[in-house]
């Protein structure tokens, strides 16, 4: 296993897209580390580019201590999983888990001995000699999982692997990812756009926006304290309150931001601002309440509560934040401090 | 209740269609086959559909007087090296094509298109003396040299289409997993290209195996002649043998249509079902 290193990547397409801008991440030796950020912020890009299936304009990738820049895929030693899985459908699964060893010379027989480790790692003795036409979606996903173990490569690259699979598998499969990582200590590059994968399953958490990083933490460190008002409406769920105010003794705008979590609803006239109950989504556990504030802005603010008392729709009530839970951003995005 | 009735009209008005376009294109071989084996001297009483009597004397004529065997073994080998020879080749060139990035691709692949646009009747006089001044009239290179010419851009074209359809992560997991460009190449695009390399060998084959015009010009004896040219000598100053030039379409058609029912399935196959998503 070996670190991962972006130093200052920049990726300009023919078609002028710029999917990078001076992009560094460092990635610790055993580290799984997600990149998240809504779609086009450059993050498959990343990835590629440290896989070298795309050359970046400007900047250095290492693996370990190796500058890999101008090395072609085949002589980097890492593995992916892709999204498609793209698994060679003209293979069992035996030779599409042993592809990778063969192409690199390894001798038949540890190919072998290989193969059926993983395999038995995997559950996927029964289907060894199947092809991956006849297989199902989770047996899919698992011989792609399987093709990149099997190398024991210096980092692993993850493309979205979770996105083709349905609700249930998708969640089972997560658990089984931070489990392998455990025991495989193993450096990986995960990428997805779902913020709660990324806070499951990242030991840090990079997230992107428009070929830059935003932020990289720890998950509940990214939850907790977002640098930028992107990150604190991007991470989360449901997503922060962002609203636009002034801070006293300043000129320029700012932004609140707080979390549905951290406010209150109270007596009408008894909070910080009154509002009226827009719609109420009842979630079980607790209700998801949207609020419209009185004043001529209408701004709505997202509130959870508990699932008792029941409030009705089109009541007139107050709204307390939580003094100690409130982000404030200043007008370039950026958190102030508190 | 109109709807359903007009779809049952629609199917009928379908499967009328379809037998009208099966009876259009398959008779006119039935009527050669039925005549193959019918005596020259009933050929042109009054026409049956069904044979009355069934004689081989046209096909004993052609193998055995007429030794039609020498120009099927020269389209065979004329065909056959130009197909082996444009598919390989082609392979390689159409894989550039369709997948490397480099400067000039867009010019390359319109030039190449250009040199198969050329009417035929308009290069046969500079290649006969380009042929005659290299010692090739009448030889089996001089054959095959001029058919690369209208050959190979066909397969280049074919298979830069079907090497674009392939899915590129395929080729980007095998260089991941330390393939290089051409073990990439051999392990996983020829394998599932195989459908669409046959399809493009078949159409060469065709292609070749029909050719008439250089065929025509750059042989000079019987020893040389491919099966159109021998099929249009067959007709003499007086008399025109039907049923021989009948038996001898017969005989021309027959490899080719064998060839393409036999490669049908793997043709029609998909096999890259199974290889992404699904």
């Amino acid at each position: 296993m070996a670190s991962v290193t972006l130093d200052r990547i920049r990726k300009t397409y023919p078609n002028g897209h710029v999917a990078a801008r001076d992009l560094s991440l460092e990635i610790a030796d055993g580290e799984f580390m997600v990149l998240v950020g809504p779609s086009g912020c450059g993050k498959s890009t990343a990835l590629r580019v440290i896989a070298g299936l795309e050359t970046p304009t400007g900047g250095r990738v290492l693996i370990g201590d190796r500058d890999v820049t101008d090395l072609p895929p085949q002589e980097r030693d890492i593995a992916m999983v892709f999204q498609s899985y793209a698994l060679y459908p003209h293979m069992t699964v035996r030779e599409n888990l042993g592809f990778g060893l063969r192409m690199r010379g390894v001798d038949a027989r540890v190919i072998g001995e290989r193969t059926t480790r993983t395999a038995e790692a995997l559950g996927l003795e029964p289907v060894l000699d199947r092809k991956p036409g006849q297989l199902s979606g989770g047996q899919r996903q698992r011989v792609a999982l399987g093709r990149a173990m099997v190398r024991e490569p210096l980092a692993f690259l993850f493309d979205e692997p979770l996105s083709n699979l349905d609700a249930k598998l998708r969640v089972e499969t997560r658990a089984e990812l931070a489990r392998l990582h455990r025991r495989l200590a193993a450096t990986i590059v995960y990428v997805t756009h779902d913020q709660e994968e990324a806070l499951t399953l990242g030991g840090r958490v990079a997230v992107l926006r428009d070929g830059v990083v935003e932020q990289v933490a720890p998950p509940m460190e990214l939850y907790r304290r977002p640098a930028t008002a992107f990150v604190g409406g991007f991470v989360g769920s449901p997503a922060m309150n962002l609203l636009p105010g002034q801070i006293v003794g300043r000129t320029d705008g700012a932004t609140l931001g707080v979390r549905p979590h951290d406010v209150a609803i109270v007596g009408a006239g008894q909070g910080d601002v009154d509002a009226r109950v827009d719609v109420v989504e009842p979630r079980g556990s607790e209700l998801l309440i949207y609020l419209r504030l009185a004043g001529e802005s209408g701004q709505e603010v997202r509130v959870v509560a508990p699932p008792e008392p029941m409030i009705p729709a089109d009541t007139s009530v107050g709204v307390r934040f939580d003094r100690e839970r409130m982000h404030w951003f200043d007008k370039g995005g950026r958190a102030l401090g508190r | 209740m109109t709807g359903r009735h007009g779809a049952a009209r629609r199917d009928w008005w379908t499967a009328a269609a379809v037998g009208a376009l099966i009876l259009a294109t398959a008779f006119p071989f039935y009527w050669a086959i039925v005549s193959s084996f019918t005596p020259e001297s009933q050929l042109f009483r009054s026409p049956s559909l069904f044979p009355r009597q069934f004689v081989l004397a046209h096909y004993r004529a052609l193998f055995v007087e007429r030794q039609f065997w020498v120009p099927i073994r020269n389209s065979l080998v004329v065909a056959g090296t130009t197909t082996v020879f444009c598919v390989t080749v082609g392979a390689f060139c159409a894989y550039a094509l369709a997948r490397l990035r480099f400067r000039g691709k867009v010019p390359l692949l319109g030039l190449i298109l250009a040199v198969s646009m050329f009417p035929q009747i308009s290069v046969v006089s500079p290649l006969y003396l380009l042929l005659r001044s290299l010692h090739l009239i009448n030889t089996y290179p001089g054959l095959i040299l001029p058919y690369l010419t209208f050959a190979m851009p066909l397969t280049v074209w074919l298979l830069v289409g079907i090497f674009r359809q392939l899915p590129a992560e395929l080729e980007e997991a095998a260089m991941v997993d330390g393939a290089s460009r051409l073990r990439t190449f051999r392990e996983v695009v020829i394998p599932l290209a195989l459908p669409g390399l046959a399809t493009t060998a078949i159409l060469t084959f065709v292609y070749s195996w029909n050719e008439f015009l250089f065929a025509l010009s750059f042989t000079l004896g019987p020893e040389r002649q491919t099966v159109p040219v021998a099929i249009a000598l067959l007709r003499g100053q007086y008399q025109v043998p039907w049923g021989q030039i009948l038996a001898s379409a017969i005989v021309a058609t027959a490899p080719v249509a064998l060839l393409v029912l036999a490669f049908q399935r793997r043709i029609v196959q998909g096999l890259t079902a199974g290889a992404v998503k699904g």
